[in-house]
């Protein structure tokens, strides 16, 4: 691992652009949200091309980054470990649907939005935190992420017990996905 | 079914969906990290020893990224905020949305940047499940809120 000071830099411009982005886009305005879903209204077709254009980006550089041993500035990539498609994975993406649907509101934009100061804009990101930590101890049994070394070769940093912690710590629980 | 050319903003939603896909490649290239915001904000809630501290303060940074980058646009692009009604039903409102949001996401693994934008760049068929679970969630309830007659909202 080299130098926190640049980890920290470059997840700080990250979340700054990925704010700009999600401003410009227009997903911080709930009304604009609420006429993308109403499809059986005056549908905004704009958030179509807001993940269009996103997953765009995403599709190719994915595949070519995560063709890479490591990332820049650490040693492994964080990437989910579940990939079964079960309960939990169909209820709380309903769950959360139904929420997005009531306010308009999903988690970044709520973020990015609560500089404004609205008081229901504040009150989402207060719920939605209590919601996050609720669901950790009401429903607990989420898998960790798992560390990957590198792409090709997979299977050396996943076998390790988890108990012993040497330095880099092996299959530290991380939550990156959300 | 019409669509609301009025409100239909093409140049400018293309050009934040391209913004929000360069900054989560970014992410992923620096740090390893997907760009997923309920996974990030609910690991800064996690007790210390079940994450790592290089983990938490990349979280925390992302964070105050996003919000600095929210400070930037009230100065800057002003058009991306609209006034809230703060009546007690709309308060109320958003913070069922919000505790629903949050509890929804962290079972389901992702919300809208989670699995909707990392998880279809990857190619995760979770995410796609996800996905299409979510967008049809949201669409039934505006349906119910803005179409159906009164004595069902």
């Amino acid at each position: 691992m080299k130098g926190p000071a640049l980890r920290n830099a470059a997840a700080f411009g990250s979340g700054l652009v990925f704010s700009l982005g999600l401003g410009i886009a227009g997903m911080t305005r709930p009304s604009k949200v609420i006429g993308f879903l109403d499809l059986f209204g005056a549908w905004d077709p704009s958030l179509v091309l807001v993940m269009g254009g996103a997953v765009f980006v995403g599709l190719v550089s994915f595949a070519l980054i995560l063709r890479r041993a490591s990332p820049v500035l650490v040693s492994r990539f964080v990437l989910p470990a579940r990939h079964s498609l079960d309960a939990r994975l169909f209820l709380g993406s309903a769950l959360f649907g139904v929420g997005w649907g009531l306010a308009g509101v999903c988690p970044g934009p709520a973020l990015v939005a609560a500089v404004t100061g609205s008081v229901p804009v504040l009150a989402f990101v207060a719920a939605m935190a209590a919601g996050l930590v609720a669901a950790d101890r009401f429903a607990p049994g989420r898998d960790g992420d798992e560390e990957t070394a590198a792409a090709p070769p997979p299977a050396l940093a996943v076998t390790l017990p988890a108990t012993v912690a040497p330095q880099p710590p092996p299959a530290v629980r991380e939550t990156t996905c959300g | 079914m019409p669509v609301a050319t009025v409100n239909f903003t093409p140049v400018p939603a293309l050009a934040g969906g391209l913004l929000i896909g360069i900054a989560a490649a970014a992410l992923l290239f620096l740090n390893g990290r997907l760009a997923g915001i309920s996974g990030i904000v609910a690991g800064l809630f996690e007790p210390a020893g079940e994450t790592s501290a290089e983990g938490r303060s990349v979280r925390g940074t992302f964070v105050a990224g996003l919000i600095a980058g929210g400070a930037v646009l009230l100065v800057a692009w002003p058009a991306a905020f609209e006034a809230i009604d703060p009546a007690p039903a709309t308060v109320l409102r958003f913070a069922l949305a919000g505790l629903i949001v949050g509890f929804g996401s962290r079972l389901g693994g992702g919300c809208t940047s989670g699995h909707g934008v990392c998880g279809l760049s990857r190619r995760s068929v979770r995410s796609l499940a996800a996905t299409l679970t979510f967008m049809a969630a949201a669409i039934a309830v505006v349906l119910v809120r803005l179409h159906l007659p009164g004595w069902v909202r």
